[in-house]
């Protein structure tokens, strides 16, 4: 019984060391600007001003256009990796053809390059091409990556092989296979792979901050940075963008939860 | 921006009402290719057709992006890039790099942070899984509590702790002079963490400075989330007759953890020390957004990724850059090397 109790005790003092940024976050936003500054131990608001939000995209007007970015950039990543991890993985998984065990080890290893090694040729790529400063720079080069197109190879080795020889013998070839029967049993994998995709365009900073210069082309995470680095930003307007920035991730953590956690664990597991 | 939401959703609404011949249609072309890659498949070269196929989209982006740069990277390094003929020095951008005080710096920064972080984050990770493990009654809810800052931007959680630390405004250093300390400057803080504690008696050059030892509390705060599930996962898959056996043979939760739970989990451990190591070299957003340019107090917080952006991108100096980029991934091969011959044999897998 003390066990338990002292258990519970000491994780209930981590979650509330963890969660304290969020709170205190959280509260500042909603804090009155002369409140925000007197810097103290009063944590909460006397009244919370949810109206700070709006003065916030008022005085900031170019978060929304930030935000449009980020998320026409994250959710075109997303289908895009969705789509070629699963086209892909199911190539290496399912198909036969010579060289594939070869190729597959190519894919695996642009896992281990560095993303700074590739970060000053690709920038040279992308102005070569005539991409910079335009969507294309900050979609394209994120269209595929190994570790979802391995994740995907897992789940399609996954499946019995007696699904695909039952809808040969019924006239389904490969493609169709793939898109109306091994795909919807792979979901778990896919959304997962959804999930780090979305993440991971829409936290990037260091490719959008090189590939892009002009004010309608920023995305969020660059706008927060030029946003917090301005001398004249008080204090509950920037928590309040710190907070609208977080909100989308967590609101698909929350969504995609159930399958993230089902196939994390499966990954976690077999390392 | 509203015409554009607008004609976006008026496209949605078009493929919505269209989505059923739309879907036979789309099968009918799936059926058609099918039946083409079921005649082009030959005996020697089986569904390679196909395969390329399928496979084009990866291996162009992957190509195009992933491994060519690679090679141009190392040929870039080659070149004095900064001059306008950008004459070919060989090797002298290594050589410079080498003999560089500002390269040794950065490296000794990511060193550092290396090993401030990892096996600090491990373990605390470690504790809180095995204490999650204990209780069934809200495992689910802390385990999101915990979970939270990982999916958080970087950067705006940096912007969150760097408001926190403000050294004026900030209600860490409130908290401090509440207890009667001497607030700091946290991350303009310059001088070491090892002089701050011990009152001036070691030098204030020695060791990560305070404003590193920010950053590095901040990555462990935000990583420790990904490590506690997947810890989580790993003790929720050992049978539990392993433990309760050790338990009874008298051994306590230390003993039963390093002679069994630790040998179980050591391919999690291993998986997750690779990737932590790897990770931990090529941090940039927490660096960047704590600091406003990366490099912070006196330069106390530019590490080689930070030092490689800085060269590149604010001086120009791409060939130089790439070379340190280079050296970069030669180091991060060696290091995962080291790691697999070292304590990948240690490795117990069933």
């Amino acid at each position: 019984m003390m066990r338990k109790a002292a258990t519970y005790a000491l994780l209930t003092a981590g979650a509330l060391v963890t969660a304290f940024p969020f709170v205190w976050m959280i509260a500042t936003a909603l804090k009155s600007e002369t409140e925000a500054l007197a810097a103290g131990l009063d944590i909460f608001p006397e009244r919370p001003m949810w109206g700070n939000f709006v003065v916030m995209f008022r005085e900031a007007p170019q978060f929304g256009t930030y935000f449009y970015n980020s998320f026409l950039v994250a959710f075109s990543v997303t289908a895009a990796v969705i789509v070629t991890a699963t086209v892909a993985g199911y190539a290496f998984a399912r198909l036969e053809f010579p060289g594939r065990n070869l190729l597959f080890s190519l894919v695996l290893a642009t896992m281990m390059v560095p993303f700074e090694v590739t970060l000053i040729p690709n920038f040279m790529l992308i102005n070569a091409l005539g991409w910079k400063d335009t969507y294309l720079a900050l979609i394209v080069p994120w269209c595929a990556n190994a570790f979802s197109i391995f994740l995907l190879r897992q789940a399609f080795m996954g499946l019995p092989a007696e699904f695909f020889d039952a809808a040969k013998v019924d006239g389904c070839g490969h493609l169709r296979f793939l898109l109306w029967i091994a795909t919807p049993l792979v979901k778990p994998a896919a959304v997962t792979v959804g999930l780090f995709a979305f993440l991971g365009s829409y936290n990037s900073l260091m490719w959008p901050l090189v590939v892009t210069d002009s004010d309608k082309m920023r995305v969020v995470q660059v706008g927060l940075t030029l946003f917090s680095s301005d001398e004249g930003v008080r204090l509950n307007m920037l928590m309040c963008a710190a907070a609208v920035v977080i909100l989308p991730t967590l609101a698909l953590y929350f969504a995609a939860q159930r399958y993230f956690l089902e196939s994390a664990i499966s990954a976690g597991i077999k390392g | 921006m509203w015409t554009r939401i607008l004609l976006t959703g008026v496209g949605v609404g078009v493929l919505a009402a269209l989505h059923r011949p739309l879907i036979r249609g789309f099968d009918q072309v799936l059926a058609w290719m099918d039946g083409f890659f079921e005649g082009v498949r030959g005996k020697r070269w089986r569904d390679t057709p196909l395969a390329l196929f399928l496979l084009s989209p990866v291996l162009v982006i992957l190509g195009t992006f992933g491994i060519a740069p690679l090679f141009y990277a190392v040929y870039l390094s080659l070149f004095n890039f900064k001059r306008a003929p950008r004459p070919f020095i060989a090797l002298d951008n290594y050589t410079r790099a080498l003999t560089e005080p500002d390269f040794w710096k950065s490296l000794l920064v990511t060193v550092y942070y290396v090993i401030g972080t990892i096996p600090v984050t491990m373990v605390v990770s470690f504790l809180i899984a095995s204490l999650l493990f204990r209780i069934g009654r809200g495992r689910g809810f802390f385990r999101t509590v915990y979970f939270l800052p990982y999916i958080t931007a970087v950067v705006a959680a940096a912007t969150v702790w760097a408001a926190l630390l403000h050294p004026q405004d900030g209600p860490v250093n409130a908290m401090l002079e509440w207890l009667g300390w001497e607030p700091q400057a946290w991350l303009l803080e310059s001088r070491g963490v090892l002089w701050v504690i011990s009152n001036g008696r070691i030098g204030a050059d020695v060791g990560p400075s305070l404003a590193l030892c920010c950053i590095m509390l901040f990555e462990i705060w935000h990583s420790s989330g990904f490590m506690v599930v997947i810890f989580l996962a790993g003790l929720t898959a050992i049978p539990r007759d392993l433990e309760d056996a050790a338990r009874i043979d008298g051994a306590g939760w230390w003993q039963a953890t390093r002679a069994v739970t630790l040998p179980i989990l050591s391919p999690t451990l291993f998986f997750l020390l690779v990737v932590s190591t790897i990770k931990a070299f090529q941090a940039f957003n927490s660096f960047y957004a704590m600091t406003g340019n990366g490099r912070g107090p006196q330069n106390t917080t530019q590490n080689l990724t930070v030092y490689i952006y800085a060269n590149f991108y604010e001086f120009g100096r791409i060939g130089y850059g790439a070379a340190v980029a280079t050296l970069l991934a030669i180091g991060i091969v060696v290091m995962t090397a080291v790691q697999w011959r070292v304590a990948g044999r240690r490795v117990h897998y069933e």
